[in-house]
């Protein structure tokens, strides 16, 4: 166990895979000088596979995709989490597609890092996205670390994965601090942070936080379990049930729009699969359908705060009948 | 200007036959719905493919097209797999998941046929850039249509393989014809002009010629395995047929029945048994090469025939390189 800001739990975890495994390269913008801290010193240690691109997202990514095939392990940081949208057809036609279509005579070991994902107060329209749900809708093993010991243990399940897997790293968490047991973690497993009876909340990256913060100032009225899903895709149906099977009621927190996002997802499943488990309707806490405007206040009114949250979970509290009082 | 050896004349006549017929073939199980979809034929472009597979080692890459069977067999993938394949038969090279546009053989370096224009182009660059096991340099092959020029994933491919000086040949099957659109309605320049923009010396290639291909492609992997960097080849061909098996129902306007007889009369096959005439070899050697294509072929067919379809219940397998929770959508 050591204590480590999250976004050194990142640059640590590159950093070892890098110096376990010759075949890992790291590539992107800026990023011999590190622009975004992940790779900060790497260039030097580890020279000729640290590697500043051109601003050309779909070219390198491509790049990353034909390196995997003939035996690397690139990481390919992409500076703004925006760019996913330059490079989409590179990574969900073509990567994520590969192994597939060859029937199976290929893998693309592909890590793609997105080191401040989400909006931060003023970034403005184009900057602000939070994109994990559309390579989670496309196949694409997506996972959103929350905490320092999620961005090591899963940056480097992302690295040794034999697929492309997408790591988006919450802006809002990378100056977080926590304590790091410096193993490899498992892709597709929730965490439950909180163990609680009268609600269970799954919530995505940051907003883990700001539901635990939630739920410990509601602990007198309210029970809360905190889920943190961390693994889009695959997702955990598991453990979301069986909080939901303990506590009869669910909240997903997601920072992505409401129109078919994951909390639509996680929802529309636990209806299908096991309505008669819920004692109220399940509530979903997203982003607005808007994109992200400006000015501070606009900015704050689309995207999910920890006053969301407590909304949603007062509302169990008018409907309950057995909540703790 | 025969400079290949007789026997390299045979080989490379016997492999564009093969090409011709088996897009001949291709053809016929298209129309008759034994192959599902529609395939885009290389009939007329089979000198590029043959002479420039003719330069490569075991060891390097290339990168192919929609319209890609004729870099397959070039490189000498099995015919029969690849029919099974475009049967959709789990017996084929893909295991009957990627058919006619995802074809692949990864065994001979084929990185797949591609159905997005100029979108495995960059993998080429990736494969270069990645030394093979015995440390060797890697030479790769991006095949990609004149149509591919102005596709931005191309451009910054472009620069990024000569930023990078990376062993990289990027060939042109310039056909002169992006689906309907002519090339001259779409580009300003011409395609080595655009190539040299970036830095990137490259030719002109009579791509009709087989040993003009051979001799350009020669040099161009030399070039590029010299370690002087990315070389661009401009192989002037034509495409005798439409653009996909389903356009002769079309009646499409864009091009004048003179135009195609006229490159008919530079047929790569004619254009290979007139080398061949004046280099001395029996016209024999060529009926046999025919007659051996048509064998193998026939025998091809009735093995991928063979094949099994693939289960229903596979239709998720081959997704990820270890199983993973996939869920189905029904009920």
């Amino acid at each position: 166990m050591t204590v480590m800001r999250y976004q050194q739990a990142l640059a640590a975890a590159v950093r070892d895979e890098m110096l376990s495994d010759n075949s890992v390269v790291y590539l992107g913008e800026d990023v011999e000088q590190s622009l975004r801290g992940v790779s900060a010193g790497l260039s030097k240690e580890l020279p000729g596979r640290v590697r500043d691109t051109p601003i050309s997202e779909a070219a390198f990514t491509g790049f990353a995709t034909g390196a995997a095939m003939a035996g690397a392990r690139p990481i390919v940081e992409y500076q703004i989490p925006t760019l996913l949208y330059v490079a989409f057809d590179q990574i969900v036609n073509q990567a994520q597609k590969i192994r597939m279509m060859t029937g199976g005579q290929t893998k693309v070991p592909v890590t793609y890092l997105f080191p401040g994902s989400g909006a931060r107060l003023g970034l403005a329209g184009q900057h602000s996205d939070h994109p994990y749900v559309l390579l989670a809708h496309m196949g694409v093993k997506t996972l959103v670390p929350a905490t320092p010991e999620d961005a090591y243990t899963l940056m480097r399940a992302a690295i040794r994965d034999d697929d492309p897997v997408a790591v988006f790293a919450p802006a809002a968490c990378l100056h977080r601090k926590g304590e790091v047991n410096l193993s490899v973690g498992a892709i597709g497993k929730a965490v439950i942070e909180r163990k609680g009876s009268d609600v269970t909340v799954v919530a995505v990256g940051h907003l883990v936080h700001e539901a635990l913060r939630v739920a410990e100032e509601i602990s007198d009225r309210l029970d809360v379990e905190v889920v943190n899903a961390r693994s889009i895709f695959p997702f955990d149906w598991q453990t979301v049930r069986d909080s939901v099977k303990k506590t009869g009621r669910l909240v997903v927190v997601d920072d992505t729009n409401r129109m078919l996002g994951l909390a639509s997802e996680v929802v529309a499943t636990a209806a299908e699969e096991y309505s008669e488990l819920f004692r109220d309707p399940p509530i979903r806490v997203t982003r607005a359908e808007g994109a992200v405007p400006f000015s501070i206040e606009l900015e704050k009114a689309i995207v999910p705060s920890a006053n969301d949250i407590r909304s949603a979970l007062e509302r169990f509290l008018d409907s309950s009948s057995d909540r703790k009082e | 200007m025969v400079s290949l050896q007789q026997e390299e004349v045979v080989k490379a006549y016997t492999s564009m036959r093969l090409i011709r017929a088996f897009e001949e073939l291709v053809v016929q199980l298209v129309n008759s719905n034994e192959i599902a979809g529609v395939t885009h034929e290389y009939i007329g472009e089979e000198a590029v493919a043959v002479g420039v597979c003719a330069a490569l080692e075991a060891d390097d890459v290339l990168t192919s097209t929609h319209r890609g069977h004729g870099h397959l067999l070039a490189r000498g993938a099995d015919p029969a797999k690849m029919l099974a394949e475009l049967l959709g038969r789990e017996t084929g090279l893909n295991r009957g998941r990627g058919g006619s546009m995802h074809i692949a053989d990864v065994s001979l370096g084929i990185y797949g046929a591609n159905g997005i224009v100029g979108a495995g182009v960059p993998f080429a660059l990736g494969a270069a850039a990645t030394p093979t096991e015995s440390g060797k340099t890697r030479v790769a092959v991006a095949f990609f249509g004149d149509g591919a020029l102005n596709q931005g994933v191309l451009l910054e491919s472009f620069n990024l393989a000569a930023a990078w000086n990376l062993p990289v040949i990027f060939c042109c099957e310039n056909n002169g014809y992006a689906v309907t659109t002519p090339l001259a309605k779409s580009m300003p320049v011409t395609p080595v002009e655009r190539a040299a923009g970036f830095g990137i010396p490259g030719q002109e290639v009579d791509g009709m010629d087989v040993i003009a291909v051979a001799e350009a492609a020669r040099l161009a992997v030399d070039h590029a395995r010299s370690g002087k960097g990315p070389y661009f080849l401009d192989c002037q061909t034509y495409r005798l047929v439409g653009h996909h098996t389903a356009e002769r129902t079309m009646n499409l306007t864009y091009r004048t029945q003179d135009e195609i007889e006229s490159w008919a009369t530079r047929d790569p096959l004619l254009v290979a048994t007139e080398h061949a005439r004046h280099a001395g070899i029996p016209s024999a050697r060529f009926e046999a090469a025919d007659a051996e294509v048509r064998e193998r072929l026939a025998s091809s067919l009735d093995i991928a025939r063979e094949g099994a379809v693939p289960k229903a219940e596979s239709a998720l397998d081959y997704s990820y390189s270890s199983p993973i929770p996939m869920r189905w959508g029904r009920a």
